[in-house]
């Protein structure tokens, strides 16, 4: 399930069109997932909060949608392009890789919620094989 | 037995009561069949699914999201026994239409996605998660008397 070149400039498109509301659904992205998904708070044990739209949660929000945008940038060579973001999650963070899946989910939700008329079928399936693919370029150290 | 709060009881019935069956549901079916193409194994009489344009204009694909929306409605008048109430469904799913119950799953998301859409800001984390545990139960429920 690789990226098609329609797809990229799908990707490409549709960031250039959201990518200045990144912090607000990083935000957003994150605080629904610890919500909607108590287990990932487990990673989370070090912070001094971690309620929907806190310090914390909107600093990591951020952090985790340049890393998006970085992909995005390097979409035509995920693997290589995340290369050290991959080592990070691999041997630093240990993120359990179903998490990447979860995180996805709720970009998603975020992006039907404040795009909804760009976040089309087409959009929306493009946004999905590109999250994935990017999941998979963030996975490739772990074993 | 699945226990609900009061929060989760009511938010369920607070959104299906605000959605268009008949929008909601075309809307869902279609964005499923493009987002995840393989699922279209299942509808190879509904003639044109050659690309998103032509599934959203498909009578049938529309005809067919509706009637599942419907479907859905019988969870939410029966939230204490979901199990149940999908017993005969989770057969015919199983036995007459062959259907691979983690699709169940794709759809579920299909249907968050949509109604986020739909709702905007007021489909918070709390909402949201009351909308998933009630979809998980549906897609687990659906997928109990395959064997």
């Amino acid at each position: 399930m690789s990226l098609s070149t329609k797809d990229k400039e799908t990707v490409k498109a549709f960031w250039s069109k959201v990518s200045g509301k990144s912090e607000d659904i990083g935000n957003d992205a994150l605080s629904r997932m610890l919500v909607v998904y108590p287990q990932t708070k487990t990673y989370f044990s070090h912070w001094k909060e971690l309620t929907p739209g806190s310090a914390p949660v909107r600093k990591h929000g951020m952090t985790v949608m340049k890393g998006v945008g970085d992909a995005v940038s390097k979409i035509e060579d995920l693997t290589a392009g995340l290369m050290e973001l991959s080592e990070l999650h691999a041997f630093t963070l240990r993120v359990d890789p179903a998490n990447f899946k979860i995180l996805s989910h709720n970009i998603l939700v975020v992006f039907a919620i404040m795009f909804p008329k760009e976040f089309t079928a087409e959009v929306h399936v493009s946004m999905d094989k590109f999250l994935a693919a990017l999941a998979r370029a963030l996975s490739e150290k772990y074993r | 037995m699945v226990e609900w709060t009061d929060f989760e009881r009511a938010t369920i019935k607070d959104i299906f009561s605000k959605l268009e069956y008949d929008v909601v549901g075309p809307a869902t079916l279609a964005r499923c069949l493009v987002v995840y193409p393989w699922t279209q194994r299942y509808f190879g009489k509904f003639g044109n699914l050659y690309n998103a344009a032509a599934i959203a204009e498909n009578a049938m694909v529309s005809k067919h999201g509706t009637t599942i929306l419907h479907g859905l409605d019988r969870a939410v008048k029966n939230m204490d026994d979901i199990k149940n109430t999908y017993a005969e469904l989770s057969v015919l799913h199983s036995e007459k239409l062959h259907v691979d119950p983690d699709n169940f799953q794709l759809l579920a998301d299909c249907l968050t996605i949509v109604v986020a859409g739909r709702f905007g800001n007021t489909f918070t984390g709390e909402v949201q998660a009351a909308f998933q545990k009630f979809l998980s139960v549906v897609v687990s429920s659906l997928g109990r008397q395959y064997h």
